[in-house]
């Protein structure tokens, strides 16, 4: 679990997060939604502890991670797992060196464990064969599944997505939601994802956090979101005429 | 204040290369691959400008010594003179500057663009000595080798022009290159392009490594790496010569 209490961290004097307060819960999909430039990125980044709030705590399973240095949050970090928006895959290396790269840098398996483990994760996320694929001859979809593997071949306990879904089809979208669902609950992970992807938050949304310029506005689930009576989250989830739609035959 | 802030932000960037890596095995790999991307790759280049610069200085010494009373021979003399002491270790390394001065700052600046440096930090690898170190190291261990060519083919070139254009004899041109030969200006020219080299690789990567937005960024990225790369080689040079050689 990681529970983050009153959080505030601006830049050059802009508050950008604002008293945010929230719990994500092992072994749920936790994510965190609102407009672009609410400040949900920056709300990832100081738990990735690549931010620094200025006042709050991040607490990480019983340990307070605001004021560590990078070496004390060296440990911490072999524990997660991270799929960035663009994949953030090394375009020098294949897909298999990819997923490789963290067990080389952190385990001490021999080389033929390493590359089992490699393979049993490139399958768990439905890629097969494309081993000696680069990045740049795999699809977008493709390329979010190789992070995703990449994520959970060292067992992480905390696995943190930056909009998951950006940039792929409806279809893939899916997959990749169902993916992340599946395998937080196999493994028990704390999984934070970061979308404004409604068919997301419909999808997986077991414990939401909508976040509104920098302000924690609404939390709760997926069920909860339809029945809710805040102006700023049914103004921002019912915004296309699909999902009004979708809303009025609800209700 | 500008300078001096930057200035204090590459040295700390420098203590940050140079922390204990995470794995030993996988750095010496990395250097390995280095060594052949940054140098290797650059060793044709090297010997073709050196070739054709060589042949050029030996022609123009040898207009200038046109109806002179001056032996045939001071035209490898000061061939290998001009080679050595500054062509192979400052031009070379000015051109170096350009060719793999750009490539660290914009593969170091994509990388950071498109979050892979970020991918590293928050698996717990310390991007800075991952990724800089091995340039580093590659550049520092390959480059007067690289250099050592760049002389041989100057004087060669210059050897092959001489002789060529009917300027002297090959006996002349090798007893100039022989001639009054002082080992310290190797020396000397090893110590610079040391120095070069790390110049190139850690100015290069500390600009790549600090790129802000998108591929705009990247280019001017590269931009600068070449540029303040250069301007330092240009000072250094200066201040070593002035050190070393008065």
């Amino acid at each position: 679990m990681i529970e983050i209490k009153n959080i505030v961290k601006s830049f050059t004097g802009k508050t950008v997060l604002n008293n945010v307060s929230f719990e994500f819960e092992k072994g749920k999909t936790n994510l965190v939604i609102g407009q672009s430039g609410s400040g949900k990125t920056v709300l990832l980044k100081c738990l990735l502890g690549l931010h620094e709030p200025e006042k709050g705590s991040i607490v990480f399973d019983g340990t307070n991670i605001v004021g560590k240095s990078t070496k004390n949050l060296k440990n911490l970090r072999k524990q997660i797992g991270m799929v960035f928006q663009g994949g953030a895959l090394f375009d020098s290396m294949n897909v298999e060196e990819n997923v490789l790269f963290p067990l080389q840098m952190f385990s001490d398996l021999a080389n033929s464990d390493m590359l089992d483990r490699v393979n049993f994760c490139l399958k768990r996320v439905n890629l097969e064969n494309v081993n000696h694929l680069y990045p740049s001859e795999i699809s977008g979809g493709m390329k979010k599944r190789v992070a995703i593997a990449r994520a959970i071949v060292l067992n992480p306990k905390y696995l943190f997505c930056d909009e998951p879904n950006s940039g792929l089809d409806p279809y893939t979208a899916i997959l990749i939601d169902n993916l992340l669902q599946e395998i937080t609950h196999e493994y028990q992970m704390t999984t934070v994802i970061n979308t404004h992807d409604m068919n997301s938050v419909m999808e997986i949304g077991q414990k939401i956090l909508f976040i509104k310029d920098g302000k924690n506005v609404w939390q709760g689930t997926k069920t909860d979101i339809i029945t809710s009576d805040s102006k700023a989250l049914q103004d921002f989830v019912f915004s296309s005429e699909l999902f009004k739609t979708i809303k009025r035959i609800k209700s | 204040m500008g300078l001096i802030a930057s200035f204090g932000k590459y040295l700390l960037f420098i203590a940050e290369v140079f922390r204990r890596p995470e794995r030993r095995s996988v750095m010496t790999k990395l250097v390995i691959k280095e060594v052949y991307d940054l140098g290797f790759k650059s060793l044709s280049f090297v010997v073709f400008v050196s070739l054709f610069v060589g042949a050029v200085v030996t022609i123009q010494t040898a207009t200038n010594m046109t109806g002179s009373w001056m032996p045939r021979y001071l035209i490898g003399y000061a061939t290998r003179d001009a080679i050595i002491l500054e062509f192979s270790p400052t031009i070379i390394s000015l051109l170096l500057a350009g060719k793999i001065g750009s490539n660290i700052a914009s593969s170091i600046g994509t990388m950071r663009v498109t979050e892979q440096i970020d991918a590293l930090e928050v698996m717990g690898v310390n991007p800075a000595t991952y990724l800089v170190r091995p340039k580093i190291f590659a550049m520092v261990f390959f480059n007067p080798f690289l250099i050592s060519l760049s002389m041989f083919g100057g004087i060669f070139g210059g050897l092959v022009a001489g002789t060529l254009a009917g300027e002297c004899t090959t006996a002349e041109f090798i007893t100039g290159i022989q001639y009054d030969f002082n080992s310290f200006k190797a020396v000397y020219a090893i110590i610079k392009t040391l120095l070069f080299a790390f110049v190139i690789a850690s100015i290069s990567s500390f600009h790549g490594f600090y790129t802000q937005g998108g591929a705009l960024e990247v280019g001017r990225s590269s931009t600068k790496a070449v540029v303040y790369s250069s301007v330092v080689i240009i000072v250094l040079n200066y201040i070593l010569t002035q050190l070393l050689l008065n």
